[in-house]
């Protein structure tokens, strides 16, 4: 089944294999806590939209800075969902509504407002229902990136000129999240989050599950963005990135895949923040910072980009030697992560995908040559 | 024929003054201006080129030949003037729609995707390839990959279909894109420099393919290279300083004193 793919698909399926097996496996016969579990979980939603970042980047060559928006508007549907249905009692407005617990610490209240005058605003209400936010969730990111890239992609914004342009709406998002009058609980993020569909966000049960419910949805993911850039709008969309204008005198019209890769993609950031929220508990703008839309880029990097696998492998990969050095030597982190990619840079560009891919062609190579 | 008397004559079959004798004309270009700084690079009174006509453009360096190729294609908007294709004015359509009326165009350097192979690259280049349930597919049709598969070994570039661009070298880069626009069997082929970096068994090659192309398509060849516009043999335009100089068989070119003392002669 395997023997026709290329080494780092080959490696992806193996995560995948012991993502499934291996670490329930471990978690039953108790090597692991469930707090490592949780944490696995949250690095494959990172996977998940690294993948999207690198449908953009790695295949149709458009350098996005704004996954980590994507992610964060995915991570916020989620997290006005949860903040509905937890926390403390909390106070009902006049409409019957239960002002979420985080809302009604930090509630911007106006000049002589008193307490029942406070009100659910009307953008929390359709995150009432799990439904309407899973929809929400990839919905709004979607639409967000289909207008950027509708007006961006059409003028020929390109390179350089697009990354700083999206840099420049995360970093605008950012503020406006950030102020607390737009009753989103500002720099505090939501928080108190007690259930999700009513299960207890506590139990171990409820933990284990959001992982493999993650895991399913990124191999979910995998296989489809796999299937996509397998089809003829794959080659479009790399033809996309070696020669746009070429591509214009054959009569396709390079914004409408760019729009539509674009759009997928912050699909894809929000499905990541949705499925990170409950496992993290908290949602802040801290993650439409300018720190987090670069460290997307890192790990597709560092991963290989252009391959799909490359955006699982450096996600997981990065993370997870984040993870180690942080507990162990955190002084030493920010050097490995300035080294790797430095190195990616300069000494293996097609990241951990591309060594793997060389380490099986020099495999095959020399076994020709012993025959 | 002089190039005052010239333009008289194209001037009768404007689309704009003569709807019916236009018809014979599957280009036509009036009063075609492009300024760049003050500089003229095209200045056209009116020109045009007929259906199943193959038409070869010469002129010195800066005489304006690939800019004329960029205002009919749509890659620069002319200054003022109109460009008619079909009888219908084009000149301020996007490029992608002007290819889609069809209007195909090979770059001076040849122009591909590298990171796909030769026969993915092909595969772009199908007719109806834009239609969008066709971009879910994953393989081409059975017939699709004749058509392919023919002219690949016409310009020998079979035994290669599944190297990645990238790796051919220039001559078979050169072959690929002219491969490219003939799959997509537009209506007119704007060729620029088919012979550019060729040896002459390629050049000779590149020839013969588009005189068997010259049946069914109109084509305009720009070139520099005497011995490819001798062996195509057809209807020469010079263009010198962005004007039409003269028009008319090698013959009568060589002959003519303006064209001798601006371009042949030197």
């Amino acid at each position: 089944m395997f023997s026709g793919k290329p080494n780092h698909e080959r490696c992806v399926w193996a995560l995948f294999l012991f993502g499934l097996i291996g670490v329930p496996s471990l978690y039953f016969s108790g090597t692991i806590s469930i707090d490592t579990v949780n944490m696995l979980g949250r690095y494959l939603a990172f996977a998940i939209a690294a993948i999207g970042l690198d449908l953009i980047w790695g295949y149709c060559g458009v350098l996005s800075l704004c996954q980590a928006l994507f992610f964060a508007l995915g991570g916020y549907a989620m997290g006005m969902y949860l903040a509905h249905h937890g926390g403390p009692p909390g106070s009902v407005d006049v409409n019957g509504w239960k002002i979420p617990g985080c809302l009604f610490v930090v509630y911007p209240a106006g000049v002589g407002e008193t307490e029942a005058q406070w009100t659910v605003p009307w953008f929390w209400k359709p995150f009432y229902s799990l439904t309407a936010t899973l929809a929400l969730g990839m919905l709004l990111p979607g639409l967000v990136a289909a207008f950027i890239g509708y007006f961006g992609f059409r003028s020929r914004v390109r390179g350089v000129y697009f990354a700083i342009l999206t840099q420049a709406i995360t970093v605008a998002a950012w503020l406006v999240f950030c102020k607390n009058d737009m009753k989103l609980c500002g720099t505090n993020g939501l928080t108190n989050f007690d259930t999700v569909a009513g299960y207890s966000l506590t139990d171990p049960g409820v933990k284990f599950s959001l992982y493999m419910l993650t895991l399913a949805c990124l191999i979910a993911v995998f296989c489809l963005c796999r299937f996509l850039v397998d089809t003829r709008l794959g080659r479009v969309l790399v033809a996309v990135r070696d020669d746009e204008t070429n591509l214009r005198f054959f009569g396709y019209k390079p914004y409408m895949f760019k729009v539509f890769v674009f759009a997928l993609a912050a699909a894809l950031g929000g499905l990541g923040g949705m499925l990170y929220t409950p496992q993290m508990g908290i949602i802040t703008p801290e993650y439409m910072t300018a720190k987090w839309s670069i460290l997307f880029v890192i790990w597709v990097a560092v991963g290989g980009r252009g391959t799909l696998s490359g955006a699982v492998i450096g996600a997981l990969g990065v993370n997870l030697v984040y993870n180690f050095l942080t507990t162990r030597a955190p002084e030493a982190w920010p050097f490995v992560q300035g080294l790797l990619f430095v190195g990616v840079v300069l000494l293996f560009p097609k990241g951990i995908a591309g060594l793997l891919d060389l380490i099986r062609f020099k495999r095959l190579a020399k076994r020709t040559a012993e025959a | 024929m002089n190039t005052t008397e010239l333009i008289a004559e194209y001037r009768e079959f404007s689309p704009r003054i003569n709807r019916i004798g236009a018809r014979d004309f599957l280009l036509f270009v009036e009063d075609l201006t492009a300024v760049f700084d003050g500089f003229k690079a095209v200045d056209i009174d009116a020109w045009g080129v007929k259906r199943n006509e193959l038409r070869v453009v010469i002129g010195p360096n800066g005489a304006g030949k690939t800019t004329l190729c960029d205002l009919v294609s749509g890659k620069t908007r002319p200054t003022t003037g109109t460009v008619f294709f079909e009888g219908d004015d084009i000149t301020h359509a996007l490029e992608a729609d002007i290819a889609l009326r069809g209007i195909g165009r090979k770059f001076q350097t040849p122009r591909v995707y590298d990171s796909l192979t030769t026969f993915e690259n092909m595969e772009l280049a199908l007719p109806g390839s834009r239609q969008v349930r066709k971009f879910f597919r994953r393989s081409v049709r059975r017939d699709e990959c004749d058509n392919i598969l023919q002219i690949l070994e016409r310009v020998r570039l079979k035994d290669d279909r599944h190297t990645e661009a990238k790796h051919l070298s220039h001559g078979q880069r050169q072959w690929l894109a002219i491969s490219m626009l003939i799959l997509s069997s537009p209506k007119l082929l704007l060729v620029d420099e088919p012979a550019a970096g060729l040896t002459d068994l390629e050049t000779e090659l590149t020839a013969e393919l588009l005189l068997e192309l010259k049946d069914e398509h109109t084509i305009i060849v720009i070139e520099h290279d005497m011995d490819f516009v001798r062996q195509l043999d057809s209807k020469v335009t010079v263009l010198n300083e962005g004007r039409i100089l003269a028009e008319g068989d090698m013959g009568e070119l060589t002959a003519n004193e303006e064209v001798i003392e601006a371009y042949l002669g030197r």
